[in-house]
């Protein structure tokens, strides 16, 4: 029996003018592992978190490939067994903790509302839960930020707030969506020790979703290299630091921003590169039609 | 915060009023026509008229009537119907309560039926469901309010006569109320046979009011909700495990109806305006139908007073929904 937390094979999904934004992607997170999904703006990283999490945008048709979490097979489920398995071993740390919090609902509810109505928890223990994992994301004053309205909170409170619901439930297989790309430097950092710290005690699997090398460094085991939808390079963490083979992630690598060197990151991605991944990626689209066209 | 901008409203509400007051007052006397002479028999002499008019005020110049007038509304005095010869206010108060519960019932069957199409519409989106129900709405809005009534008459008085399309109770029954809120009161007594009989009178009226607001309510919701569907915050509840109508009902319902609401307000006064029609045609009891005599009449006073209630009803109409989008707004609550 396969032990994956999540196996993703060979999927692929097209958008209604028949375009592949997912082009056979395979790629699996282990029980406890942090699996990185690394890849410019518009690669479809956040494409592959959402066909996870069953929340595609109605226009993305999936056509092709399977997606198991922990072996159960989410394409032959029907769709409520599929929701309701979704909300019980899974949860997403979104991009953008000002947009990822209903404005008109307090703090509180929208954190316990899974574990009460999905999970069937009392109330009692869903509060006592999630005061016991705002503690955990140094939240010192859980009674004040429990009533709040999301407005009333900045930020970095904000998205501490949405990594404690996110492992209040202890789901097995958390999707960080770039988790702080929307938020100040100086909290950038603090945010993603936590997140760090939080994955080691809990042991959760996290399909960790960034375009910055860097975070991949610090917080991953493993890595998925994407672009335009293709995985082009898969490696434990250090082996692709230490040896990248494929000359995209070589390039990205050399467009990586240093500290002390703020506008390395304008270095663009070498032509020879770009005509060799168009080649590649028209192969592989090539291949492709020859049994689905 | 709010306190200021409910001081704000409550200024420009009496300005509005007496901006209506004014030019009331003046067109219905510029308009042809003499109530005077409406009132006596053919062949009445000068001197009777003379003396009918200054007995009514109307040998003054406008400004003296208007300010002898409006001295008497502020102590509560709208004077005297001409055509029915009782105090305006007493009738004004008496036909009042028809009305607003016609326009009550109308605009909770807008809210049900708008804010139903709306929640499916947005729950089938992209399906056949939201197809039919765009149509559906399309239909109700392009057709006013009174044809709508003619139409209903039509159906359902002439060619299936199952409803009652004459006015507002069976004139059999004995009525034991002591106020003019007949289908409330029969309610509050749990006379359940009475609200039968009022609520079968008050249906095609307020069907006949109700589909062009629901309309509005539905594709305005509709629209709004697939809006907010796509948000952060719906998608993070739909990975928690929610299903759609779950989703459109604890995450975006509320955020979507703002935009909403204010319009149904706007509109609301429109389907009270519409009910002086849809009253006349279906012999409905109410002030529109009281107004619609008045008028014929050149019941100048019973005009004003009327008219003035009309206003009065609107100005609070809009403070209501300003004042609801503000407590529903915790972002202007909290200033
Ligand atoms: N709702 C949608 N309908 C159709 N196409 C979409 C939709 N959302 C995104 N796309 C397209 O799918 C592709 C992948 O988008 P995705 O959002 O997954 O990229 P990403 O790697 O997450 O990029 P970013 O770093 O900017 O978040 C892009 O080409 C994008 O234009
Ligand atoms: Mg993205």
């Amino acid at each position: 029996m396969n032990a994956s937390c999540l196996n993703i094979a060979n999927l692929s999904a097209v958008l209604p003018n028949g375009a592949r934004v997912l082009r056979s992607v395979s790629l699996s997170v282990q029980p406890g592992e942090v699996r990185a999904l690394v890849g410019e703006s518009g690669a479809g990283k956040t494409m592959i978190g959402k066909a996870v999490l069953g929340v595609l945008p109605p226009s993305v048709r999936i056509v092709e490939g399977d997606m198991l979490l922990e072996g159960e097979d989410l394409g032959r489920l029907q769709p409520k067994a599929r929701r309701t398995l979704i909300g019980a071993r899974t949860a997403l740390i979104p991009q953008d903790p000002l947009t990822a919090l209903n404005p008109s609902r307090r703090i509180g509810p929208q954190m316990t509302d899974r574990l009460v109505r999905i999970l069937g928890w009392s109330g009692q223990g869903a509060d006592a839960r999630i005061r016991q994992l705002l503690d955990e994301v140094q939240i010192r004053d859980p009674d004040r930020v429990l009533k709040c309205y999301p407005h009333e909170l900045s930020g970095g409170m904000r998205q501490r707030v949405l990594i404690a619901a996110a492992f209040a439930a202890e789901p097995r297989l958390i999707v960080a969506d770039e988790p702080t790309t929307a938020l100040d430097v100086t909290v950038q950092k603090q945010i993603l020790r936590l997140i760090a710290q939080l994955q080691r005690e809990h042991g959760t699997a996290i399909l960790f979703v960034t375009h910055d090398l860097g975070v991949v460094a610090k917080i991953s085991q493993k890595v998925s290299v994407l672009y335009a939808g293709k995985v082009v390079e898969e490696a434990e963490t250090a082996a692709l630091f230490a040896a990248p083979q494929h000359p995209y992630t070589r390039a990205l690598m050399a467009a990586t921003p240093r500290y002390t060197d703020p506008f390395a990151s304008l270095k663009p991605v070498d032509d020879a590169v770009l005509a060799g991944l168009a080649a590649e990626i028209a192969a592989a689209d090539q291949a492709w039609r020859r049994p689905h066209g | 915060m709010l306190l200021q901008r409910f001081l704000i409203r409550l200024l420009t509400m009496a300005i509005t009023l007496f901006g209506v007051a004014v030019v009331v007052f003046v067109v219905i006397r510029v308009a042809p026509g003499d109530p005077i002479a409406m009132m006596l028999p053919p062949g009445a002499t000068d001197t009777d008229i003379a003396r009918l008019r200054a007995l009514y005020g109307l040998d003054k110049t406008i400004v003296e009537q208007f300010f002898i007038w409006l001295s008497g509304v502020v102590r509560g005095d709208f004077g005297t119907s001409i055509s029915l010869r009782q105090d305006v206010l007493g009738l004004v108060f008496n036909r009042l309560p028809a009305t607003l519960e016609l326009a009550i019932v109308a605009l909770l069957m807008a809210l049900a039926i708008g804010g139903t199409t709306a929640i499916l519409g947005a729950r089938e989106r992209g399906t056949a469901v939201e197809a039919g129900i765009d149509i559906a709405s399309g239909a109700a809005l392009s057709i006013p309010d009174f044809l709508w009534g003619l139409v209903l008459i039509l159906l359902f008085g002439v060619l299936v006569p199952i409803f009652d399309i004459s006015g507002r109770v069976s004139p059999q029954l004995d009525l034991p109320f002591v106020t003019q809120f007949y289908l409330f009161e029969s309610i509050a007594r749990l006379r359940f046979d009475l609200t039968k009989d009022l609520l079968g009178h008050m249906l095609m009226p307020a069907v006949a009011l109700a589909l062009p607001l629901a309309a509005i309510i539905s594709q305005l919701l509709k629209q709004s909700l697939k809006e907010v569907l796509d948000l952060d915050y719906v998608v993070l509840a739909r990975v928690k495990g929610f299903s759609e109508t779950q989703v459109i009902l604890r995450e975006a319902l509320k955020n979507a109806a703002l935009p909403t609401l204010t319009l149904v307000g706007v509109q609301f006064t429109f389907l009270i305006g519409g009910t002086v029609i849809v009253e006349r045609l279906f012999s409905y009891e109410g002030l529109g139908n009281m107004a619609i005599d008045a008028v014929i009449n050149r019941d100048l006073p019973l005009i004003q007073g009327i008219v003035l209630v009309f206003a009065l009803l609107f100005v609070l109409i809009n403070l209501t929904v300003d004042m609801m989008y503000a407590l529903l707004n915790p972002r202007l609550r909290h200033g």
